[in-house]
């Protein structure tokens, strides 16, 4: 398989006004891989996929896809770029007044000019990868969460990306679902040549499918390598994450002072 | 929804739509250019029309027999030509006279028409002879005022 | 005590600025969806959408309180008028009424409420769920996609709802006073278009619905647009586009009004 890297992040800094997200984050991202960034919530993964999407700017650094820049692309190149970006969303952002065939169909009426007939065969084979070809004709309120996050996936491949992202895609989903998508991801990295970037705290379920974990811990890499020296690994951070350990380096008290201090116990002793 | 429900929808919705202009200028504003059914049109001069009013009534013994259908100012016999449309049902003699009345102290102004005596009837484009002009409250006070005054100089 | 006094000026201060942000930030959205308005207007079939969800959705409440108007008009006029034994102006006075106030303001009134809020939830609820911002990540502009069809879709319907609203108060008004009360039908006419000005009564009206179409709409997507994208958030946003909007036509109508009707008797 070829090595050849589609994403390089360097010394990317992010902040929200003074709050700090992230910090020096520097990641390699080859074509063709699927790669996990794992974190506990509110540890910055999703800023990253922002950042790499362009719709955040950098506080410092730079997201490279590509060759090109993200930060530095007027708004046109940036809008170019995005054509060969696929985006999995939460809980799949499926257009609510659109049929599941319109869904698909979208980016491709959008940006192509293809005739009607052809863009029905696409949507057709997209939703057949994902199983769904049947349910073409439905709304996205009568779809199942695993059902629409399987049409989210199938209207984020339309274009035929250079990269997928999906942004929680085992969030809600029951386990037969959760089994579903992990493996139609690997598969269609796999059958497209796409890189796939994988923003998730679901640990098992990712590290059978993954090439690559990086694990992000208060705006920085805590750890990273491959599933197997993953699961292996002695570090206590990654211990604790990928066995879900209560206490640990991430502490289960937020911090605070004393507890006898604070039930002013302390004060009644002396 | 289908699209072509859709599209017959929004169509019926504009069309309606500019329908409603269309009445509001023609119907309600004054675009319009009003017919009865089946008419005649006669004219009369009035030396003042006072507040008659492009549309106001015509009638006979309290009857609506037709309607004024224009008002211009003549330069040759410096009055006003009111041209009515009458109703073919009825037909008036030659002689009638037409006045110009007010429905009420403060109501609108409607032209009076007071049948004659003669055998031959109004036809189309013809002129009534007789008229009488509206009475106007200024000059009804300005005139009581001067015989007013007249009457304490002759004293 | 100074400490105070200083608190409140500071939250004064604060409001201001809150709010001069607010406006700047609307006003800056609003040309954005202006400038980006090409590819809905070129496309037309996506305006035509919304037509259907902000026009023919709202026909029902406008045609109907329209009726309901007009018939109160001309009850109430007829009551009055009798007494000064006039009550053939009757047809004058729904017709002024609903053609220089009435229609316009309320029709844009029920607009707000009923196509405005409407809007504003759906752009709300899209941002909510992310699907503005996979809009965005699929290079398709959410402003002129999403935005800019509802904003003009509203700008063109409201003259349309207003001119019906105004015919079928009319009607309303000819309905109770001609055909129930018995006022003579000619006179309730030929009053009504003697007094009633194409120029200045028809067209002021049509222009001022237009403005409000106008305020109603930017308002409805700049709070939709804006909203906290969670429930509070949307709903928040919707109230805030009925409130903002009402006193909007409000003071809108009196500042028209003063223009285009100044030194008319």
């Amino acid at each position: 398989m070829q090595s050849e890297t589609l994403i390089e992040i360097r010394d990317l800094n992010f902040a929200y006004g003074a709050r700090s997200i992230l910090n020096g984050i520097n990641m390699t991202m080859s074509r063709g891989k699927v790669i996990a960034i794992m974190g506990g919530s509110g540890s910055g993964k999703t800023t990253l996929l922002k950042l790499i999407g362009g719709t955040v700017r950098p506080s410092s650094g730079y997201v490279n896809v590509a060759g090109q820049v993200i930060h530095q692309l007027d708004r046109d190149a940036l809008f170019k770029i995005r054509r060969k970006m696929g985006m999995l969303f939460q809980f799949g952002a499926l257009f609510t007044d659109l049929s599941v065939f319109d869904n698909v169909a979208f980016q491709m009426r959008e940006h192509t000019d293809l005739p009607e007939s052809m863009i029905r065969d696409l949507v057709l084979m997209k939703l057949h990868a994902v199983g769904l070809r049947g349910a073409s004709h439905l709304m996205p309120v009568e779809l199942s969460g695993g059902m629409a996050r399987r049409v989210a996936l199938a209207r984020s491949i339309a274009l035929d990306p250079m990269l997928i992202m999906y942004d929680e895609p085992f969030t809600g989903l029951d386990p037969i679902s959760l089994s579903v998508i992990g493996s139609l991801i690997r598969r269609l990295t796999d059958a497209l040549g796409t890189t796939s970037i994988i923003v998730t705290h679901d640990v098992q379920e990712s590290l059978k499918i993954v090439d690559y974990v990086y694990f992000i811990a208060d705006g920085v890499i805590a750890a990273q390598g491959t599933p197997q020296e993953v699961s292996e690994s002695v570090a206590p951070f990654v211990h604790q994450f990928v066995h879900g350990e209560e206490d640990g380096p991430v502490p289960f008290h937020y911090p605070a002072q004393a507890y006898r201090a604070d039930l002013n116990l302390e004060n009644n002793l002396a | 929804m289908q699209r072509t429900t859709m599209d017959l929808w929004v169509g019926l919705f504009v069309l309606v739509g500019i329908g409603a202009l269309m009445i509001l200028s023609l119907k309600v504003g004054n675009l319009n250019a009003y017919s009865m059914a089946q008419t005649y049109t006669i004219t009369g001069n009035f030396e003042n029309i006072g507040g008659l009013k492009v549309r106001a009534p015509v009638k006979s013994s309290g009857v609506v027999v037709g309607r004024v259908s224009n008002i211009q100012f003549s330069t040759k016999t410096y009055d006003a030509v009111v041209t009515m449309n009458m109703d073919s049902r009825y037909q008036f003699p030659k002689d009638t006279f037409a006045s110009i009345l007010t429905a009420g102290l403060l109501g609108e102004q409607y032209i009076g028409l007071s049948v004659g005596g003669d055998e031959r009837m109004l036809a189309e484009g013809d002129n009534i002879m007789k008229t009488n002009s509206a009475m106007v409250l200024e000059e009804m006070i300005g005139r009581f005022l001067f015989d007013k005054a007249a009457e304490e100089e002759a004293f | 005590m100074l400490n105070r006094i200083v608190a409140n000026i500071q939250d004064i201060g604060h409001r201001v600025i809150d709010s001069v942000w607010r406006l700047g930030n609307a006003s800056r959205f609003f040309i954005l969806v202006l400038l980006k308005s090409g590819t809905c207007l070129r496309r037309f079939s996506l305006v035509i959408r919304e037509l259907y969800y902000t026009g023919v959705l709202s026909l029902i409440i406008i045609i109907v309180s329209g009726l309901f108007v007009g018939m109160v008009l001309g009850l109430q006029g007829y009551e009055t008028l009798q007494k000064y034994g006039s009550e053939s102006a009757v047809g004058t006075l729904v017709a002024l009424s609903l053609v220089r106030e009435l229609g316009p303001v309320v029709s844009a009134l029920l607009f707000a409420s009923r196509a405005g809020s409407a809007i504003t939830a759906e752009i709300g609820l899209m941002k909510a769920t992310e699907q503005l911002s996979a809009m965005g990540m699929m290079a398709v502009d959410p402003i002129a996609r999403v935005v800019a069809p509802r904003f003009w879709a509203g700008v063109i319907s409201m003259p349309l709802l207003a001119a019906m609203f105004s015919v079928m108060g009319v009607f309303g008004g000819y309905l109770v006073t001609v055909v129930f009360i018995g006022v003579d039908a000619g006179s309730f006419w030929s009053q009504m278009q003697g007094a009633v000005d194409f120029r200045f009564d028809i067209i002021n009206g049509f222009i001022k619905s237009c403005f409000f179409g106008v305020a109603i709409t930017a308002i409805a997507v700049y709070e939709g647009y804006d909203a906290p994208p969670t429930a509070e958030g949307v709903s928040g946003a919707t109230t805030r586009t009925v409130v903002t909007s009402s006193l909007v036509i409000l003071g809108l109508d009196f500042i028209l009004t003063a223009f285009m009707f100044r030194g008319i008797s």
